[in-house]
Protein backbone atom coordinates (compact mmCIF):
# COMPACT_ATOMS: atom_id res chain seq x y z
CA UNK A 1 0.00 0.00 0.00
CA UNK A 2 3.04 2.60 0.95
CA UNK A 3 4.43 1.40 -1.89
CA UNK A 4 1.35 2.15 -4.02
CA UNK A 5 1.44 5.40 -2.07
CA UNK A 6 5.06 6.32 -2.89
CA UNK A 7 4.70 5.35 -6.46
CA UNK A 8 1.73 6.83 -7.91
CA UNK A 9 -0.38 8.49 -5.81
CA UNK A 10 2.33 11.25 -4.56
CA UNK A 11 3.72 11.89 -8.14
CA UNK A 12 0.71 12.37 -9.14
CA UNK A 13 -0.30 15.09 -7.04
CA UNK A 14 2.90 16.22 -7.50
CA UNK A 15 1.98 16.37 -11.02
CA UNK A 16 -1.61 18.08 -10.54
CA UNK A 17 -1.24 20.63 -8.19
CA UNK A 18 0.99 23.14 -10.43
CA UNK A 19 -1.32 22.36 -13.36
CA UNK A 20 -4.45 22.75 -11.08
CA UNK A 21 -3.09 25.94 -9.98
CA UNK A 22 -2.07 27.52 -13.75
CA UNK A 23 -5.36 26.47 -14.76
CA UNK A 24 -7.51 28.21 -12.37
CA UNK A 25 -5.23 31.11 -11.76
CA UNK A 26 -5.57 31.34 -15.69
CA UNK A 27 -9.16 30.72 -15.79
CA UNK A 28 -9.62 33.29 -12.96
CA UNK A 29 -7.07 36.03 -15.30
CA UNK A 30 -9.47 35.85 -18.27
CA UNK A 31 -12.54 36.49 -16.22
CA UNK A 32 -10.72 39.87 -16.26
CA UNK A 33 -8.96 39.92 -19.24
CA UNK A 34 -12.50 39.52 -20.83
CA UNK A 35 -13.77 42.59 -18.76
CA UNK A 36 -10.72 44.52 -19.85
CA UNK A 37 -11.10 43.49 -23.50
CA UNK A 38 -14.54 45.26 -23.22
CA UNK A 39 -13.86 47.96 -21.50
CA UNK A 40 -11.11 49.00 -24.03
CA UNK A 41 -13.43 48.47 -26.66
CA UNK A 42 -15.99 50.61 -25.13
CA UNK A 43 -13.54 53.38 -24.20
CA UNK A 44 -12.11 53.64 -27.77
CA UNK A 45 -15.87 54.25 -28.64
CA UNK A 46 -16.92 56.45 -25.96
CA UNK A 47 -18.92 54.38 -24.42
CA UNK A 48 -18.84 52.89 -20.74
CA UNK A 49 -19.01 49.10 -21.42
CA UNK A 50 -20.12 46.99 -18.56
CA UNK A 51 -20.61 49.31 -14.97
CA UNK A 52 -23.33 47.12 -13.56
CA UNK A 53 -22.54 44.04 -11.79
CA UNK A 54 -20.05 44.43 -8.81
CA UNK A 55 -18.03 48.01 -8.39
CA UNK A 56 -17.02 49.24 -12.18
CA UNK A 57 -18.40 46.09 -13.49
CA UNK A 58 -15.36 43.74 -12.06
CA UNK A 59 -17.86 40.80 -11.63
CA UNK A 60 -19.43 40.93 -15.12
CA UNK A 61 -17.43 37.93 -16.33
CA UNK A 62 -18.71 35.34 -13.28
CA UNK A 63 -22.57 36.93 -14.49
CA UNK A 64 -22.14 36.23 -17.84
CA UNK A 65 -20.53 32.42 -16.48
CA UNK A 66 -23.41 31.45 -14.74
CA UNK A 67 -25.57 32.98 -17.21
CA UNK A 68 -23.92 30.64 -20.09
CA UNK A 69 -23.60 27.58 -17.61
CA UNK A 70 -27.53 28.21 -16.20
CA UNK A 71 -28.68 28.44 -19.74
CA UNK A 72 -30.58 25.49 -21.83
CA UNK A 73 -27.98 23.60 -24.32
CA UNK A 74 -29.78 23.11 -27.65
CA UNK A 75 -28.68 20.76 -29.79
CA UNK A 76 -29.99 20.91 -33.35
CA UNK A 77 -31.88 17.84 -34.85
CA UNK A 78 -29.46 17.48 -37.68
CA UNK A 79 -26.39 17.82 -36.08
CA UNK A 80 -23.44 15.05 -35.80
CA UNK A 81 -24.51 14.52 -31.66
CA UNK A 82 -20.96 13.04 -30.54
CA UNK A 83 -18.89 15.43 -33.05
CA UNK A 84 -20.75 18.11 -31.97
CA UNK A 85 -20.29 18.01 -27.89
CA UNK A 86 -16.54 17.37 -28.43
CA UNK A 87 -15.66 20.50 -30.52
CA UNK A 88 -16.10 22.54 -27.92
CA UNK A 89 -14.41 20.49 -25.69
CA UNK A 90 -11.13 19.88 -28.17
CA UNK A 91 -10.96 23.76 -27.95
CA UNK A 92 -10.77 24.18 -24.38
CA UNK A 93 -8.47 21.51 -23.69
CA UNK A 94 -5.92 22.42 -27.11
CA UNK A 95 -5.90 25.75 -25.59
CA UNK A 96 -5.44 25.42 -22.13
CA UNK A 97 -3.18 22.62 -23.34
CA UNK A 98 -0.40 24.82 -24.94
CA UNK A 99 -0.51 26.90 -21.16
CA UNK A 100 1.60 23.84 -19.86
CA UNK A 101 4.92 24.70 -21.54
CA UNK A 102 4.81 28.37 -20.70
CA UNK A 103 7.23 29.85 -18.30
CA UNK A 104 5.45 32.20 -16.00
CA UNK A 105 8.63 33.05 -14.17
CA UNK A 106 11.71 31.39 -13.54
CA UNK A 107 11.27 28.02 -13.45
CA UNK A 108 7.86 28.07 -12.98
CA UNK A 109 6.38 26.05 -15.33
CA UNK A 110 4.44 22.81 -15.15
CA UNK A 111 6.50 21.01 -18.18
CA UNK A 112 9.86 22.19 -19.04
CA UNK A 113 10.46 20.43 -22.00
CA UNK A 114 13.57 20.92 -24.40
CA UNK A 115 10.73 21.29 -27.59
CA UNK A 116 8.59 23.78 -25.45
CA UNK A 117 7.96 25.97 -28.58
CA UNK A 118 7.57 23.86 -30.71
CA UNK A 119 5.18 21.99 -28.75
CA UNK A 120 3.15 25.40 -28.37
CA UNK A 121 3.06 25.22 -32.02
CA UNK A 122 1.94 22.18 -32.28
CA UNK A 123 -0.97 22.61 -30.29
CA UNK A 124 -1.93 25.75 -31.98
CA UNK A 125 -2.10 23.84 -35.20
CA UNK A 126 -4.32 21.51 -34.01
CA UNK A 127 -6.87 24.68 -32.31
CA UNK A 128 -8.36 24.08 -35.78
CA UNK A 129 -9.89 21.08 -35.18
CA UNK A 130 -12.36 22.26 -32.40
CA UNK A 131 -13.65 25.03 -35.22
CA UNK A 132 -13.61 22.09 -38.07
CA UNK A 133 -15.61 19.84 -36.23
CA UNK A 134 -17.97 22.35 -34.98
CA UNK A 135 -18.47 23.93 -38.05
CA UNK A 136 -19.01 20.46 -39.65
CA UNK A 137 -21.06 18.94 -37.02
CA UNK A 138 -23.43 21.74 -36.83
CA UNK A 139 -24.69 20.52 -40.05
CA UNK A 140 -26.29 24.53 -41.25
CA UNK A 141 -24.74 26.65 -43.64
CA UNK A 142 -23.26 29.34 -41.84
CA UNK A 143 -21.29 27.46 -39.63
CA UNK A 144 -19.81 25.24 -42.59
CA UNK A 145 -18.60 28.33 -44.28
CA UNK A 146 -16.94 30.03 -41.13
CA UNK A 147 -15.17 26.71 -40.52
CA UNK A 148 -13.64 26.73 -44.05
CA UNK A 149 -12.59 29.78 -43.70
CA UNK A 150 -11.18 29.66 -40.50
CA UNK A 151 -9.22 26.62 -41.45
CA UNK A 152 -7.75 28.47 -44.50
CA UNK A 153 -7.02 31.12 -42.55
CA UNK A 154 -5.69 29.14 -39.38
CA UNK A 155 -2.61 27.16 -41.58
CA UNK A 156 -2.13 29.64 -43.96
CA UNK A 157 -1.00 31.90 -40.99
CA UNK A 158 0.74 28.98 -39.25
CA UNK A 159 3.53 29.22 -42.02
CA UNK A 160 4.54 32.82 -41.28
CA UNK A 161 4.61 32.11 -37.66
CA UNK A 162 6.86 29.26 -38.07
CA UNK A 163 9.10 31.15 -39.88
CA UNK A 164 9.21 33.60 -37.07
CA UNK A 165 9.38 31.19 -34.22
CA UNK A 166 12.82 29.82 -36.90
CA UNK A 167 14.37 33.64 -36.36
CA UNK A 168 13.93 33.62 -32.78
CA UNK A 169 15.55 29.84 -32.26
CA UNK A 170 18.62 31.11 -34.24
CA UNK A 171 18.97 34.32 -31.47
CA UNK A 172 18.16 31.93 -28.87
CA UNK A 173 20.19 28.62 -29.78
CA UNK A 174 17.49 26.46 -28.14
CA UNK A 175 13.90 25.21 -28.60
CA UNK A 176 13.34 25.46 -24.71
CA UNK A 177 11.01 28.69 -23.36
CA UNK A 178 12.96 29.15 -20.54
CA UNK A 179 16.22 29.56 -22.37
CA UNK A 180 14.56 31.48 -24.82
CA UNK A 181 13.80 34.12 -22.31
CA UNK A 182 17.51 33.57 -20.22
CA UNK A 183 18.76 34.54 -24.04
CA UNK A 184 16.89 38.25 -23.34
CA UNK A 185 18.27 38.81 -20.13
CA UNK A 186 19.94 41.72 -18.32
CA UNK A 187 17.71 44.92 -19.39
CA UNK A 188 15.38 45.68 -22.27
CA UNK A 189 17.96 46.40 -25.03
CA UNK A 190 18.59 42.21 -25.16
CA UNK A 191 15.23 41.79 -25.93
CA UNK A 192 14.76 40.72 -29.16
CA UNK A 193 12.05 42.83 -30.45
CA UNK A 194 14.96 45.71 -29.94
CA UNK A 195 17.48 44.20 -32.83
CA UNK A 196 17.48 42.59 -35.79
CA UNK A 197 14.23 40.42 -35.34
CA UNK A 198 12.11 43.80 -34.91
CA UNK A 199 10.58 43.20 -38.19
CA UNK A 200 9.16 39.67 -36.65
CA UNK A 201 7.87 40.80 -34.13
CA UNK A 202 5.25 42.52 -36.40
CA UNK A 203 4.92 39.54 -38.20
CA UNK A 204 4.07 37.62 -35.34
CA UNK A 205 1.80 40.07 -33.60
CA UNK A 206 -0.12 39.86 -37.06
CA UNK A 207 0.01 36.45 -37.80
CA UNK A 208 -1.12 36.16 -34.00
CA UNK A 209 -4.57 38.18 -34.74
CA UNK A 210 -4.95 36.15 -37.58
CA UNK A 211 -4.04 32.79 -36.40
CA UNK A 212 -6.56 33.35 -33.48
CA UNK A 213 -9.17 34.94 -35.23
CA UNK A 214 -9.02 38.03 -33.61
CA UNK A 215 -10.40 41.53 -35.34
CA UNK A 216 -9.38 42.45 -37.97
CA UNK A 217 -9.31 39.09 -39.59
CA UNK A 218 -12.37 37.07 -37.76
CA UNK A 219 -13.86 36.56 -41.07
CA UNK A 220 -14.75 33.32 -39.39
CA UNK A 221 -17.09 34.70 -37.54
CA UNK A 222 -17.93 38.07 -39.83
CA UNK A 223 -21.06 38.50 -38.09
CA UNK A 224 -22.98 40.76 -41.11
CA UNK A 225 -21.79 38.01 -43.31
CA UNK A 226 -22.36 34.20 -41.65
CA UNK A 227 -24.24 35.02 -38.61
CA UNK A 228 -21.56 33.95 -35.75
CA UNK A 229 -19.76 31.57 -37.98
CA UNK A 230 -18.88 28.51 -36.36
CA UNK A 231 -20.52 28.72 -33.57
CA UNK A 232 -24.08 29.65 -34.70
CA UNK A 233 -25.75 26.45 -33.53
CA UNK A 234 -23.59 26.81 -30.34
CA UNK A 235 -25.39 27.57 -26.71
CA UNK A 236 -25.02 27.88 -23.03
CA UNK A 237 -22.37 26.00 -22.02
CA UNK A 238 -20.48 24.81 -25.37
CA UNK A 239 -20.71 28.42 -26.61
CA UNK A 240 -19.23 29.32 -23.36
CA UNK A 241 -16.42 26.77 -23.81
CA UNK A 242 -15.97 28.12 -26.99
CA UNK A 243 -15.24 31.10 -26.31
CA UNK A 244 -13.23 30.69 -23.43
CA UNK A 245 -11.09 28.06 -25.45
CA UNK A 246 -10.88 31.47 -27.93
CA UNK A 247 -9.72 33.88 -25.58
CA UNK A 248 -7.19 31.38 -24.27
CA UNK A 249 -5.94 30.95 -27.12
CA UNK A 250 -5.42 35.05 -27.46
CA UNK A 251 -3.84 34.92 -24.43
CA UNK A 252 -1.44 32.39 -24.85
CA UNK A 253 -0.46 34.46 -28.55
CA UNK A 254 0.43 37.54 -26.26
CA UNK A 255 2.56 35.09 -23.73
CA UNK A 256 4.12 33.90 -26.56
CA UNK A 257 4.84 36.95 -28.12
CA UNK A 258 6.28 38.59 -24.32
CA UNK A 259 8.52 35.11 -24.21
CA UNK A 260 9.79 35.48 -27.99
CA UNK A 261 10.46 39.20 -28.26
CA UNK A 262 10.16 40.96 -24.61
CA UNK A 263 12.02 38.89 -22.29
CA UNK A 264 9.17 36.97 -20.43
CA UNK A 265 9.75 37.47 -17.07
CA UNK A 266 12.67 39.80 -17.41
CA UNK A 267 12.47 43.29 -15.76
CA UNK A 268 13.10 45.87 -18.24
CA UNK A 269 16.22 47.33 -16.28
CA UNK A 270 17.96 45.44 -13.87
CA UNK A 271 17.76 48.32 -11.24
CA UNK A 272 15.95 49.10 -8.12
CA UNK A 273 12.50 50.44 -9.00
CA UNK A 274 12.18 47.86 -11.61
CA UNK A 275 13.18 44.49 -9.74
CA UNK A 276 11.03 45.14 -6.75
CA UNK A 277 8.30 43.26 -8.73
CA UNK A 278 8.58 39.93 -9.24
CA UNK A 279 9.18 37.93 -12.52
CA UNK A 280 5.59 36.55 -11.87
CA UNK A 281 4.31 40.29 -11.88
CA UNK A 282 6.81 41.09 -14.77
CA UNK A 283 5.13 38.03 -16.76
CA UNK A 284 1.56 39.15 -16.39
CA UNK A 285 2.27 43.06 -16.83
CA UNK A 286 3.83 42.00 -20.25
CA UNK A 287 0.93 39.70 -20.73
CA UNK A 288 -1.36 42.02 -20.02
CA UNK A 289 0.20 45.07 -22.22
CA UNK A 290 -0.04 42.62 -25.14
CA UNK A 291 -3.31 42.22 -24.46
CA UNK A 292 -4.47 45.72 -24.81
CA UNK A 293 -2.59 46.03 -27.96
CA UNK A 294 -5.29 43.12 -29.27
CA UNK A 295 -7.86 45.09 -27.71
CA UNK A 296 -7.34 48.13 -29.26
CA UNK A 297 -6.55 46.72 -32.59
CA UNK A 298 -10.11 44.96 -32.10
CA UNK A 299 -11.73 48.79 -31.57
CA UNK A 300 -9.68 50.41 -34.15
CA UNK A 301 -9.32 48.24 -37.35
CA UNK A 302 -11.74 47.58 -39.69
CA UNK A 303 -12.28 43.92 -40.78
CA UNK A 304 -10.49 42.54 -43.61
CA UNK A 305 -12.06 41.72 -47.23
CA UNK A 306 -10.58 37.57 -47.04
CA UNK A 307 -8.51 37.93 -50.44
CA UNK A 308 -6.92 40.36 -48.50
CA UNK A 309 -6.14 38.54 -45.87
CA UNK A 310 -5.25 35.50 -47.73
CA UNK A 311 -3.02 38.08 -49.79
CA UNK A 312 -0.92 39.42 -47.04
CA UNK A 313 -0.60 35.89 -45.58
CA UNK A 314 1.06 33.70 -48.56
CA UNK A 315 2.04 36.94 -50.60
CA UNK A 316 3.78 39.51 -48.28
CA UNK A 317 4.30 37.61 -44.90
CA UNK A 318 5.54 33.91 -46.02
CA UNK A 319 8.40 35.48 -48.60
CA UNK A 320 9.16 38.39 -46.17
CA UNK A 321 9.40 35.65 -43.08
CA UNK A 322 11.55 33.16 -45.12
CA UNK A 323 13.55 36.08 -46.35
CA UNK A 324 14.56 37.25 -43.15
CA UNK A 325 14.97 33.74 -41.79
CA UNK A 326 18.47 34.26 -44.29
CA UNK A 327 19.49 37.50 -43.18
CA UNK A 328 18.86 36.65 -39.32
CA UNK A 329 21.19 33.04 -40.28
CA UNK A 330 23.91 35.70 -42.09
CA UNK A 331 23.94 38.15 -39.40
CA UNK A 332 24.61 35.80 -36.48
CA UNK A 333 27.27 34.08 -38.80
CA UNK A 334 28.96 36.92 -40.18
CA UNK A 335 29.07 39.06 -36.60
CA UNK A 336 29.53 35.87 -34.55
CA UNK A 337 26.42 35.84 -32.27
CA UNK A 338 25.34 32.27 -32.78
CA UNK A 339 25.08 30.94 -29.38
CA UNK B 1 5.61 3.40 -13.09
CA UNK B 2 3.57 6.22 -14.33
CA UNK B 3 5.41 5.88 -17.74
CA UNK B 4 4.57 2.28 -17.83
CA UNK B 5 0.56 2.88 -17.09
CA UNK B 6 0.60 6.38 -19.62
CA UNK B 7 2.41 3.74 -21.69
CA UNK B 8 -0.58 0.86 -22.09
CA UNK B 9 -3.22 3.95 -22.33
CA UNK B 10 -1.54 5.34 -25.26
CA UNK B 11 -1.08 2.23 -27.07
CA UNK B 12 -4.43 1.11 -26.68
CA UNK B 13 -6.35 4.25 -27.28
CA UNK B 14 -3.78 3.98 -30.85
CA UNK B 15 -4.33 0.63 -31.66
CA UNK B 16 -8.88 1.02 -31.24
CA UNK B 17 -9.01 4.33 -33.35
CA UNK B 18 -6.67 2.79 -35.76
CA UNK B 19 -9.60 -0.28 -35.89
CA UNK B 20 -12.15 2.80 -36.19
CA UNK B 21 -10.45 4.29 -39.11
CA UNK B 22 -11.05 1.47 -41.12
CA UNK B 23 -14.80 0.62 -39.55
CA UNK B 24 -16.09 3.55 -38.89
CA UNK B 25 -19.52 4.14 -40.95
CA UNK B 26 -19.13 8.03 -41.81
CA UNK B 27 -15.67 9.13 -43.33
CA UNK B 28 -15.22 12.63 -41.38
CA UNK B 29 -15.24 10.41 -38.25
CA UNK B 30 -12.58 7.90 -40.20
CA UNK B 31 -10.59 11.19 -40.15
CA UNK B 32 -11.59 12.24 -36.97
CA UNK B 33 -10.30 8.65 -35.34
CA UNK B 34 -6.97 9.01 -38.03
CA UNK B 35 -5.91 12.33 -36.23
CA UNK B 36 -6.29 10.72 -32.97
CA UNK B 37 -4.44 8.12 -33.96
CA UNK B 38 -1.53 10.35 -34.45
CA UNK B 39 -1.84 11.90 -31.52
CA UNK B 40 -1.58 8.73 -29.71
CA UNK B 41 1.75 7.80 -31.61
CA UNK B 42 3.33 10.86 -30.89
CA UNK B 43 2.56 10.34 -26.98
CA UNK B 44 4.37 6.91 -27.50
CA UNK B 45 7.28 8.84 -29.59
CA UNK B 46 7.04 11.28 -26.52
CA UNK B 47 7.48 8.47 -24.04
CA UNK B 48 10.27 6.66 -26.07
CA UNK B 49 12.14 10.14 -25.48
CA UNK B 50 12.05 11.07 -29.12
CA UNK B 51 10.26 14.53 -28.44
CA UNK B 52 11.68 15.96 -31.92
CA UNK B 53 9.97 13.48 -33.61
CA UNK B 54 6.59 13.99 -31.85
CA UNK B 55 6.45 17.52 -32.59
CA UNK B 56 6.90 17.30 -35.62
CA UNK B 57 4.22 14.43 -36.40
CA UNK B 58 1.75 16.63 -34.48
CA UNK B 59 2.79 19.34 -36.85
CA UNK B 60 2.96 18.17 -40.24
CA UNK B 61 0.64 15.06 -40.07
CA UNK B 62 -2.04 16.72 -37.67
CA UNK B 63 -1.69 20.07 -38.27
CA UNK B 64 -1.52 20.44 -42.15
CA UNK B 65 -2.28 16.61 -43.69
CA UNK B 66 -4.97 15.86 -41.61
CA UNK B 67 -6.65 19.17 -42.23
CA UNK B 68 -6.69 18.68 -45.74
CA UNK B 69 -8.13 15.54 -45.54
CA UNK B 70 -10.72 16.35 -43.29
CA UNK B 71 -11.10 19.34 -45.77
CA UNK B 72 -11.74 16.91 -49.10
CA UNK B 73 -13.73 13.92 -47.07
CA UNK B 74 -16.16 17.09 -45.48
CA UNK B 75 -16.17 18.84 -49.24
CA UNK B 76 -17.03 15.58 -50.67
CA UNK B 77 -20.95 14.15 -51.19
CA UNK B 78 -20.23 10.59 -50.16
CA UNK B 79 -23.04 8.10 -50.95
CA UNK B 80 -22.92 6.04 -47.92
CA UNK B 81 -24.58 3.22 -49.13
CA UNK B 82 -23.21 3.42 -52.65
CA UNK B 83 -19.92 3.32 -50.40
CA UNK B 84 -20.87 -0.20 -48.62
CA UNK B 85 -22.48 -2.43 -51.74
CA UNK B 86 -19.13 -4.42 -52.40
CA UNK B 87 -18.44 -5.32 -49.07
CA UNK B 88 -19.43 -8.44 -48.90
CA UNK B 89 -17.86 -9.34 -52.37
CA UNK B 90 -14.96 -7.90 -51.57
CA UNK B 91 -14.93 -9.51 -48.11
CA UNK B 92 -13.25 -13.07 -48.75
CA UNK B 93 -10.46 -11.24 -50.80
CA UNK B 94 -9.96 -8.14 -48.34
CA UNK B 95 -9.54 -10.96 -45.74
CA UNK B 96 -7.13 -13.65 -47.40
CA UNK B 97 -4.91 -11.10 -47.58
CA UNK B 98 -5.36 -9.77 -44.18
CA UNK B 99 -4.95 -12.91 -43.00
CA UNK B 100 -1.66 -13.75 -45.27
CA UNK B 101 0.06 -10.86 -43.65
CA UNK B 102 -1.36 -11.51 -40.13
CA UNK B 103 0.72 -15.06 -40.89
CA UNK B 104 3.86 -13.55 -42.48
CA UNK B 105 4.17 -11.22 -38.97
CA UNK B 106 3.68 -13.77 -37.04
CA UNK B 107 6.03 -15.92 -39.04
CA UNK B 108 8.70 -13.29 -38.60
CA UNK B 109 8.04 -12.41 -34.75
CA UNK B 110 8.59 -16.36 -34.44
CA UNK B 111 11.75 -16.45 -35.96
CA UNK B 112 13.47 -13.50 -35.51
CA UNK B 113 17.00 -12.98 -34.23
CA UNK B 114 19.13 -10.19 -33.79
CA UNK B 115 23.18 -10.68 -34.87
CA UNK B 116 25.30 -10.76 -32.60
CA UNK B 117 27.16 -8.01 -34.54
CA UNK B 118 24.07 -5.55 -35.18
CA UNK B 119 24.35 -3.65 -31.60
CA UNK B 120 28.27 -2.59 -33.64
CA UNK B 121 26.52 -1.36 -36.48
CA UNK B 122 23.60 0.71 -34.94
CA UNK B 123 23.72 4.33 -35.97
CA UNK B 124 24.31 7.13 -34.24
CA UNK B 125 23.37 6.93 -30.85
CA UNK B 126 21.80 10.27 -29.03
CA UNK B 127 25.16 11.92 -27.49
CA UNK B 128 25.34 11.97 -24.21
CA UNK B 129 23.80 15.77 -22.78
CA UNK B 130 22.72 16.58 -26.10
CA UNK B 131 18.94 16.87 -26.77
CA UNK B 132 17.13 14.98 -29.44
CA UNK B 133 16.31 17.96 -31.80
CA UNK B 134 20.17 18.89 -31.51
CA UNK B 135 21.26 15.09 -32.28
CA UNK B 136 19.05 15.01 -34.63
CA UNK B 137 19.96 18.66 -36.25
CA UNK B 138 24.01 17.33 -36.01
CA UNK B 139 23.25 14.35 -38.24
CA UNK B 140 21.01 15.43 -40.73
CA UNK B 141 23.11 19.08 -41.32
CA UNK B 142 26.86 17.52 -41.56
CA UNK B 143 27.00 13.72 -42.12
CA UNK B 144 23.82 13.60 -44.08
CA UNK B 145 23.36 17.29 -45.84
CA UNK B 146 23.98 16.33 -49.76
CA UNK B 147 21.11 13.89 -49.15
CA UNK B 148 19.02 15.72 -46.87
CA UNK B 149 19.21 18.91 -49.80
CA UNK B 150 18.22 16.48 -52.33
CA UNK B 151 15.42 15.79 -50.26
CA UNK B 152 14.21 19.06 -50.12
CA UNK B 153 15.03 19.27 -54.04
CA UNK B 154 12.76 16.31 -54.47
CA UNK B 155 10.20 18.06 -52.61
CA UNK B 156 10.20 21.62 -53.91
CA UNK B 157 10.29 20.20 -57.61
CA UNK B 158 7.13 18.30 -56.91
CA UNK B 159 5.12 21.29 -55.47
CA UNK B 160 6.21 23.76 -57.78
CA UNK B 161 5.01 20.76 -60.85
CA UNK B 162 1.75 20.39 -58.93
CA UNK B 163 1.34 24.18 -58.92
CA UNK B 164 1.59 24.18 -62.67
CA UNK B 165 0.07 21.42 -63.10
CA UNK B 166 -3.05 23.02 -61.46
CA UNK B 167 -2.66 26.72 -62.54
CA UNK B 168 -4.83 28.17 -64.90
CA UNK B 169 -5.06 31.61 -66.25
CA UNK B 170 -8.98 32.10 -67.57
CA UNK B 171 -9.42 34.57 -70.04
CA UNK B 172 -11.96 37.61 -69.80
CA UNK B 173 -12.08 37.26 -65.92
CA UNK B 174 -10.87 40.63 -63.79
CA UNK B 175 -8.20 40.27 -61.61
CA UNK B 176 -7.26 42.49 -59.10
CA UNK B 177 -3.93 44.23 -59.66
CA UNK B 178 -3.09 45.77 -56.16
CA UNK B 179 -0.24 47.78 -57.06
CA UNK B 180 -2.15 49.74 -59.40
CA UNK B 181 -4.91 50.26 -57.04
CA UNK B 182 -2.29 51.17 -54.08
CA UNK B 183 -0.83 53.90 -57.04
CA UNK B 184 -4.51 55.38 -57.35
CA UNK B 185 -3.90 59.18 -56.04
CA UNK B 186 -7.60 61.26 -55.44
CA UNK B 187 -6.22 63.40 -58.63
CA UNK B 188 -6.76 60.46 -60.41
CA UNK B 189 -9.63 59.29 -58.77
CA UNK B 190 -11.93 61.99 -58.40
CA UNK B 191 -13.09 64.87 -60.01
CA UNK B 192 -14.81 68.06 -58.43
CA UNK B 193 -17.86 69.30 -61.03
CA UNK B 194 -19.87 72.10 -60.52
CA UNK B 195 -23.14 71.30 -60.82
CA UNK B 196 -25.99 73.93 -61.53
CA UNK B 197 -29.40 73.83 -59.71
CA UNK B 198 -31.62 71.72 -61.85
CA UNK B 199 -29.61 70.91 -64.43
CA UNK B 200 -27.19 67.86 -63.07
CA UNK B 201 -24.23 66.56 -64.64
Amino acid sequence: MSEFLGTIVWPLIWLVLPMLALIVSLLIMLAFLLLFDRKVWAAVALRRGPNVVGPYGLLQSFADFFKFVLKESIIPAGANKGVFILAPLVSFTLAMGGWAVVPVADRWVVADINVGILYIFAISSLGVYGIIMGGWASNSKYPFLGALRSAAQMVSYEVSIGFVIVTVLLTAGSLNLSKIVNAQAGGFYHWNLFGILFPMAVVFFISALAETNRPPFDLPEAESELVAGYQTEYSSSAYLLFQIGEYLNIVLMCAMASILFLGGWHAPLEIAPFTWIPDLGWFVIKVWAMFFLFAMVKAIVPRYRYDQLMRIGWKLFLPFSLLWVVVTSGYLLYFDKLP
Amino acid sequence: MLAAIAFYVFSTVTVLSAVMVVSARNPVHSVLFLILTFFNSAALFVLLGAEFLAMMLIVVYVGAVAVLFLFVVMMLDIDFAQLRRGFLAYLPIGALIGLLLFGELVFISWYWTVSPDAVGHAGNPTPVGMTNTEALGRILYTNYVHVFQMAGMVLLVAMIGAIVLTLRHRVGVRRQNVSAQLARTPAQAVELRKVQPGEGL
